[in-house]
C-alpha cells in the first residue's frame, strides 16, 4: 500500500535538543522502517530501541502551545530517560488515547498531567524488572536513572536499549508510585522546545505540507452567504484554465480540482454558480447590533442567582450602569484551512493539521461509511490553530473530493476562505448595573449577556455566553446574571478563551467604571473584593508590584488593570498605554499568572505572550456583516497585532503547589480590558465597544 | 505555459509554467519546496518571503516569468546546515511557536542583516512590519535579530 509507505517516509515531526544542541532525527526511509520495526512498545506512549532511543508519542497534536515539548516533559521525568535520546512521533488517532483525543480548553498538560506520569513510571518499572532478572536480583535493589537501569549492589548498568525487548514482554504493573514534586528534576525546569529546529529551516511538515504520489490540489468554492446553497453552475471556463481536471459539486459547494493550488485557485475565479442564498441573506452586523439593543431590554434565561440584587439596587446609594459590545472576530491562523484525504473502497486516509483528531475520523467516517477501524487520521503540525481547527467540516471537504474523484487530494482554503468562512467567536452585548452602598462598596452586580449561542443550552444559557460572569471572581452579596440566546445564523464557535474572551472585557471594565465612579483605586476595589480568592489577590498583588502601580507614568499615559480566572488559572495584567495622535499605543505588558505547577515556565512564558498579542488583535480587528456575506476579505481588512506594535511584555509565573492549570488561553482575556482601562486613565474615553475605532480616539 | 530558467538555491533550475503562476506556487506544487509558506496570496502577511536577487521578496504575487535569470533563495537554501546566525539566533531563543510564520520571518530577517549589520529596533520594525505571527512571537524575534547581528560580528571576527 503505497500510501502508508510513503506516511511512513514522512514521518519526520520529531527532533530533540539538549540545551539548545540540535539533533535531527529525519531518517532516511529503510532506516526508519528498520528503527520502527526493532522497537519495543513498553505502552503508547513510549518505545524504546536498541540504540537507546526513547520514541515519546505525543497524541495532544502540536499548534504551537507546546504540547510536543510539556507532554514530553511529562512523561521523561517519570520514565527517567536521558533527554538528549528522546525523538517524537505524532501517533494520529487512536483508542489507545482515550475515547476522544484533541487539542482545545487549554486542557492538555491539565488531562495529561497524572495519565502520562503514570505511563512514564509504568514504562520505567518494567525496564527496571527486565534488568533485574537479568541480574537475578529483586527489583528493589535497582533503580533508573537517565537512560539506564542501576544495580544498588554491583554498581552495574545496563541501558534502556538492552532491555527494553525483555521489558516489553511483562506484564505492565497495575500500581506504580509517582514521584513527590520535591523530587522533580525536569518538570518545574524552563526547558526548549524540541521542535525548533525543523521549523527555522522549512524542514517542519504542516499540513499543507504534505505531498502525496499522484496527490491533486483543489479548492472549494463556497455560499457566500452563510447557510446557502448550489443552485446551477457552470464550470465551461474554469475547464479551459490549464492544470484543471476536474469540477465536482459537493455538499459544502463546488470543488475545482487541479494539478497544483493555483490552477484551481484560477479555475474557481472563473466558476458561475448561482446560489440559493436562503434565510441569513437578511442579516447584517447594523441590525444584530439593534437586536442587542432590544433584548436587553427585557429579561433573559436566569444563569445565576445569588441574595436579591433587585432589592440590593433599590436600596443602593448609588448606581452604576454601562452597557459593552464586541463583534464577531475571525481565528486567521497563519495557516489557512487544508487537508489531504485519500478515500479508497476499503480505507480512507487522513492527513491534516487538527485540534480535533477524533472529530476529523468521525467526519471521514460519516461520509465514506466506512468502518471507524478502516478511517486513519495522521496528524500534521499545525500553523496555529485558535479554535477553528477543533472543527471538522475542512476535513470533510477533502474527503467528499477525494471520493468523488477517486485520488489523494489536497483542499487548500485561500485567507478569504479563512475569514469569510469562519465560526467565528460570536459577536456579544452586556448590559450591567451595580449597586454601590454609603463607602463606594458594590453590594449588587446585575448582568444581561446576549450573543449566538453554541455548545449547548442548558436552561436556556448557553455556558460559552456566560462564563466569566456566572462564575464571579468577586465577592460581591447580590447577583443576578441572565442571557438571551440571540442566533441570527452566523457560524459561531471556540475562539481562545472562549466565553472569557468578550466577558473578561465587559466585567473588568465595569469594575474599572465603579472604582472611578466611587473614587477608589482600581487595584485596592479589586483587592478587597477578592479577600476570598486568595490566588487571584496574589496575582494582581504580584502584577502591580512588579509594574510599579503606585509610581508616576509620562504625561500622557494612562495604567490599567484586570484579572481573570479561567482554565484553571490566575492571571493579572498590567498596562501602559497612551493615545499617539490618535493612535493606540501599548507600551508596556506585566503578566502575572499562578498556573498551579508550571511544568516548563518557558512555554509558559511563551505562551502568556501569544496570548497577550491575541488579545491586543481583538482590540483591532473585527468582522462585519452584510447581507449575510462577511465583509473583510484579507489582512488589509482584517487588522491584526504587527511588528511595529508589539508592547515590552513582562512575565511572572508564581508557581503554586496546585495541580496545573490550563496556560495556551490565559492571558487572552485580561489584556483587553487592561488596555481599554488604560485608555480611559490616559485621557478619560470610557472604551465600551470593540474594535476601538480611531474616531474615539480622536 | 513556457520554460523559465533562474538559479534556485544555488543550482540551475528550469521550469515549465504558466507565466502568471506565482513562484509561491511554483516551488511548492511543483518543485516540492513546502518550506515557502502560503498565508494572504496578496503580499500582506510575510509567510512566503523568499530571496531575489539578494532582496526580500513576497513570492505569492511573483509571477514565474519575472524570476527568468535571476537568483531566488528559500528557506531551504539560506544556510548549509541551518547555522545561518539568524537560524543559530532562533534556536538559541527558542523563537517559533507553531512556526508556520517563521520561514517568512527568517527570510526577511536575513535580508535585513545582510543590508544592516547591526540593526536599530526602529529597523527591525520597518523591515519586519510585513511579516505576521499570530502566535505573538514578535518580541522574540526582535530579540533574536539582536541576537543574530551579534552571532554576525563575531563570525565576521573569526574569518
Amino acid at each position: 500500500m503505497t500510501a502508508t509507505v510513503n506516511r511512513r517516509g514522512f514521518l519526520k515531526t520529531g527532533a530533540a535538543t539538549a540545551g539548545g544542541l540540535l539533533v535531527s532525527f529525519y531518517l532516511p526511509e529503510q532506516t526508519r522502517l528498520a528503527a520502527a520495526a526493532t522497537r519495543a512498545k513498553l505502552n503508547a506512549f513510549v518505545h524504546v530501541s536498541p540504540d537507546d532511543t526513547v520514541t515519546l508519542f505525543i497524541h495532544k497534536a502540536e499548534m504551537g502551545q507546546g504540547t510536543v515539548t510539556s507532554l514530553s516533559m511529562l512523561l521523561a521525568e517519570e520514565l527517567e530517560c536521558d533527554w538528549s535520546k528522546i525523538r517524537t512521533e505524532f501517533p494520529g488517532v487512536s483508542t489507545e488515547y482515550g475515547p476522544y483525543q484533541g487539542v482545545f480548553g487549554s486542557q492538555s498538560i491539565r488531562t495529561s498531567w497524572m495519565t502520562l506520569r503514570r505511563a512514564g513510571a509504568t514504562a520505567r518499572e518494567m525496564l527496571i524488572q527486565a534488568a533485574a532478572q537479568q541480574w537475578n536480583v529483586d527489583k528493589s535493589r535497582c533503580r533508573a536513572e537517565n537512560g539506564s537501569v542501576i544495580n544498588a549492589d554491583s554498581n552495574a548498568r545496563l541501558s534502556f536499549g538492552s532491555v527494553a525487548e525483555g521489558a516489553a514482554k511483562l506484564p505492565a504493573p497495575s500500581n506504580v508510585t509517582l514521584k513527590n514534586p520535591a523530587q522533580f528534576h525536569l518538570i518545574g525546569k524552563p526547558t526548549k522546545r524540541l521542535d525548533t529546529s525543523g521549523k527555522v529551516n522549512g524542514s517542519a511538515r504542516f499540513g499543507l505540507d504534505v505531498r502525496l504520489p499522484e496527490m491533486l490540489h483543489a479548492v472549494v468554492e463556497r455560499s457566500p452567504v452563510f447557510g446557502g446553497k448550489v443552485a446551477t453552475f457552470d464550470a465551461t471556463k474554469t475547464k479551459t484554465i490549464p492544470g484543471v481536471k476536474e469540477v465536482v459539486p459537493i455538499s459544502n459547494g463546488v470543488a475545482v480540482v487541479a494539478d497544483n493550488t493555483w490552477s484551481a485557485m484560477e479555475g474557481r475565479r472563473v466558476l458561475q454558480i448561482k446560489w440559493d442564498e436562503g434565510a441569513v441573506a437578511s442579516v447584517s452586523s447594523t441590525g444584530i447590533s439593534k437586536n442587542f439593543v432590544e433584548y436587553s431590554q427585557k429579561p433573559g434565561a436566569v444563569a445565576r442567582k445569588t441574595g436579591d440584587s433587585a432589592a440590593a439596587l433599590q436600596s443602593a446609594s448609588k448606581k452604576v450602569e454601562a452597557v459593552y459590545e464586541t463583534p464577531f472576530l475571525a481565528h486567521a491562523p497563519m495557516e489557512p484551512l487544508n487537508c489531504v484525504a485519500h478515500v479508497r473502497a476499503d480505507a480512507c486516509e487522513v492527513w491534516a493539521s487538527t485540534q480535533g483528531q477524533s472529530a476529523a475520523r468521525d467526519e471521514a467516517v460519516r461520509i465514506t461509511g466506512l468502518a471507524p477501524d478502516k478511517v486513519k487520521v495522521y496528524s500534521e503540525f499545525m500553523g496555529g490553530g485558535f479554535g477553528r481547527r477543533a472543527r471538522a467540516d475542512y476535513i470533510g471537504e477533502a474527503v467528499e473530493v477525494s471520493k468523488a474523484i477517486g485520488a489523494p487530494v489536497q483542499v487548500t482554503w485561500s485567507r478569504e476562505d479563512d475569514l469569510q468562512q469562519d465560526f467565528y467567536r460570536p459577536a456579544a452585548y452586556g448590559r450591567f448595573t451595580a449597586g454601590l452602598d454609603a463607602d463606594g462598596w458594590p453590594t449588587a452586580l446585575s448582568a444581561r449577556l446576549i450573543c449566538p449561542p453554541f455548545g449547548g443550552l442548558s436552561n436556556g444559557v448557553a455556558r460559552t455566553g456566560v462564563e466569566g460572569i456566572v462564575d464571579l471572581i468577586y465577592s460581591i452579596p447580590n447577583v443576578l446574571v441572565d442571557y438571551h440566546a440571540l442566533d441570527p445564523g452566523i457560524p459561531v464557535s471556540y475562539w481562545r478563551s472562549v466565553g472569557y474572551s468578550q466577558n473578561t472585557f465587559f466585567l473588568e471594565s465595569f469594575i474599572d467604571e465603579i472604582a472611578h465612579a466611587s473614587g477608589k483605586d482600581p487595584l485596592e476595589l479589586r483587592l478587597r473584593l477578592l479577600q476570598n480568592a486568595p490566588r487571584l489577590k496574589a496575582v494582581l498583588e504580584l502584577a502591580a508590584d512588579k509594574f510599579g502601580w503606585s509610581k508616576p507614568l509620562p504625561a500622557g499615559h494612562g495604567r490599567g488593570i484586570a484579572v481573570v480566572n479561567n482554565i484553571g488559572s490566575f492571571t493579572a495584567q498590567v498596562v501602559e498605554a497612551s493615545i499617539d495622535r490618535g493612535k493606540l499605543r501599548v507600551h508596556r505588558v506585566v503578566c502575572a499568572v499562578d498556573c498551579g505547577y508550571a511544568v516548563n515556565p518557558s512555554g509558559i512564558d511563551q505562551q502568556i505572550r501569544s496570548g497577550i498579542v491575541f488579545g491586543l488583535s481583538a482590540l483591532k480587528g473585527g468582522i462585519t456583516i452584510d447581507r449575510g456575506r462577511v465583509l473583510q476579505q484579507n489582512f488589509h481588512q482584517y487588522d491584526v497585532l504587527h511588528m511595529d506594535e508589539m508592547p515590552s511584555v513582562e512575565v511572572h509565573v508564581l508557581p503554586t503547589p496546585n495541580n496545573p492549570g490550563g496556560i495556551g488561553e490565559a492571558s487572552t482575556p485580561g489584556i483587553v480590558p487592561a488596555v481599554a482601562n488604560a485608555i480611559f486613565a490616559a485621557t478619560g474615553k470610557r472604551i465600551r465597544k470593540l474594535p476601538v475605532s480611531a474616531e474615539e480616539l480622536a | 505555459m513556457a520554460l523559465v530558467k533562474f538559479t534556485l538555491n544555488g543550482k540551475a533550475q528550469t521550469v515549465d509554467a504558466a507565466p502568471a503562476m506565482p513562484l509561491l506556487w511554483v516551488l511548492r506544487d511543483q518543485l516540492g519546496l513546502t518550506g515557502t509558506k502560503f498565508g494572504c496570496g496578496m503580499s500582506l502577511c510575510g509567510a512566503c518571503t523568499v530571496h531575489i536577487n539578494g532582496q526580500a521578496v513576497r513570492s505569492c504575487v511573483t509571477p514565474i516569468s519575472t524570476v527568468a535569470g535571476k537568483t531566488v533563495v528559500t528557506i531551504e537554501g539560506l544556510s548549509a546546515n541551518s547555522n545561518h546566525p539568524i537560524q543559530q539566533a532562533w534556536v538559541e531563543q527558542d523563537v517559533p511557536q507553531c512556526g508556520y510564520c517563521q520561514s517568512g520571518q527568517i527570510m526577511t530577517a536575513s535580508a535585513l542583516l545582510a543590508k544592516t549589520a547591526n540593526p536599530s529596533d526602529a529597523d527591525i520594525d520597518e523591515a519586519m512590519h510585513g511579516n505576521i505571527c499570530r502566535c505573538g512571537t514578535y518580541d522574540m524575534i526582535r530579540s533574536a535579530i539582536h541576537r543574530a547581528a551579534e552571532i554576525a560580528r563575531t563570525e565576521g571576527g573569526r574569518r
